[in-house]
């Protein structure tokens, strides 16, 4: 990173062959309704916005649909698994999201039990080398634990998603150390998923070099979710740029920014 | 209008199979189409996901696939999500 040209317009990322400027992943959950759904994720620059898949209400076919407020020309619909538990029910899912969207491009998660919601790995691994056998491209939840990530991305996933808290939480990154021994050692995208609670969080994130970040709650539960959509949107392009300038060392004591011995008063 | 639907209007009236949609018992006539089917529901085919026995049926299929008496339909769409 040390060539790179440090303006946010140069700084584009890609996964599974698609190329993206912002970096920031909005869920489009838990909103009041679907315009502030719609305004909040426009107010984030996000270009990638993931969706979940459920049953048709048959009693209202007429109901607004979530297309009719994010065009789904305008933004990457990203199928998640979001509420599953079972590796199978994760990949039926994801078959009915091709379907219905028609591409190949998802994330998988499958979760272990309330309270925490922690990703539930060996049900993750098997998923995902069934939706691999199917011709998927898997962006994967994790849990922030770098042999596990490593083991997804040999697999072949396109991306590794580690959680910076469980779902939901706003905890923020609990666990700097590993995410950033998550990234150094990946070969695909790393992304941190779920935890994130206010902008500060967002720019951590990125500062310890994650390609991404992806965070619904933290948006759709502030008291005004388009101020804080556009909170999130500084806070990962502030994250990103001070990671790309690189920051100065800490140091365990004072070091003057005004020269101490040429002052006025100084002694030369 | 798709062929399967035009075909299900001559046949007489009464003549119904009992299939599951979304887990509710529905009645629909007998040698009725997928897309019949949508069509009646008042569904917009290019929103919505059919899994048929728990099999997937492709888009394209919807006007040649016959329903059967006991058929388990679930249809989905996208919502918001995380």
């Amino acid at each position: 990173m040390d060539s790179v040209a440090a303006t946010p317009g140069d700084d584009s990322w890609s996964v599974a062959g698609l190329t993206f400027r912002s970096r920031l992943i909005v869920g489009t959950g838990r909103y009041k309704d679907l315009e502030e759904t719609g305004a909040a994720i426009a107010a984030s620059g996000a270009e990638i916005v993931t969706v979940a898949v459920r049953r048709v209400n048959l009693g209202d076919p007429s109901a607004p649909m979530l297309q009719d407020h994010v065009d789904p020309k305008q933004y990457t619909y990203l199928p998640n698994t979001a509420g599953c538990f079972t590796a199978q029910d994760a990949v039926r899912t994801l078959r009915l999201a091709r379907e219905a969207g028609g591409w190949n491009l998802v994330k998988l998660e499958v979760l272990g039990p309330p309270p925490f919601l922690y990703p539930d790995m060996r049900a993750t691994f098997e998923a995902l080398e069934a939706l691999l056998k199917d011709g998927f491209q898997v962006m994967v939840y994790s849990s922030d634990d770098p042999i596990a990530c490593k083991r997804l991305e040999e697999m072949g996933a396109v991306a590794v998603m580690p959680l910076g808290a469980p779902i939901g939480s706003g905890l923020g990154i609990q666990n700097p150390v590993m995410i950033r021994a998550i990234i150094d050692q990946a070969k695909v995208p790393v992304l941190v998923d779920a935890g994130v609670g206010t902008a500060s969080d967002a720019a951590l994130a990125m500062e310890l070099g994650c390609d991404a970040v992806l965070m619904n709650s933290a948006i759709a539960h502030a008291r005004h979710p388009v101020v804080m959509a556009r909170a999130m949107k500084a806070a990962v392009e502030a994250g990103r740029l001070a990671y790309l300038a690189g920051r100065m060392p800490r140091q365990y004591a004072a070091d003057p920014s005004s020269p101490l011995h040429s002052g006025i008063i100084g002694k030369n | 209008m798709p062929f399967g639907a035009r075909f299900a209007m001559f046949r007489p009236m009464g003549a119904t199979i009992s299939i599951t949609v979304n887990g509710e018992t529905r009645q629909i006539a007998a040698g009725a189409s997928l897309s019949d089917l949508l069509a009646q529901l008042g569904l917009d085919t290019r929103k919505v996901a059919v899994e048929r026995n728990l099999e997937i049926v492709p888009r394209s299929s919807y006007p040649a696939t016959a329903l059967a008496a006991g058929d388990q339909l679930e249809i989905v769409h996208f919502i918001g999500g995380g």
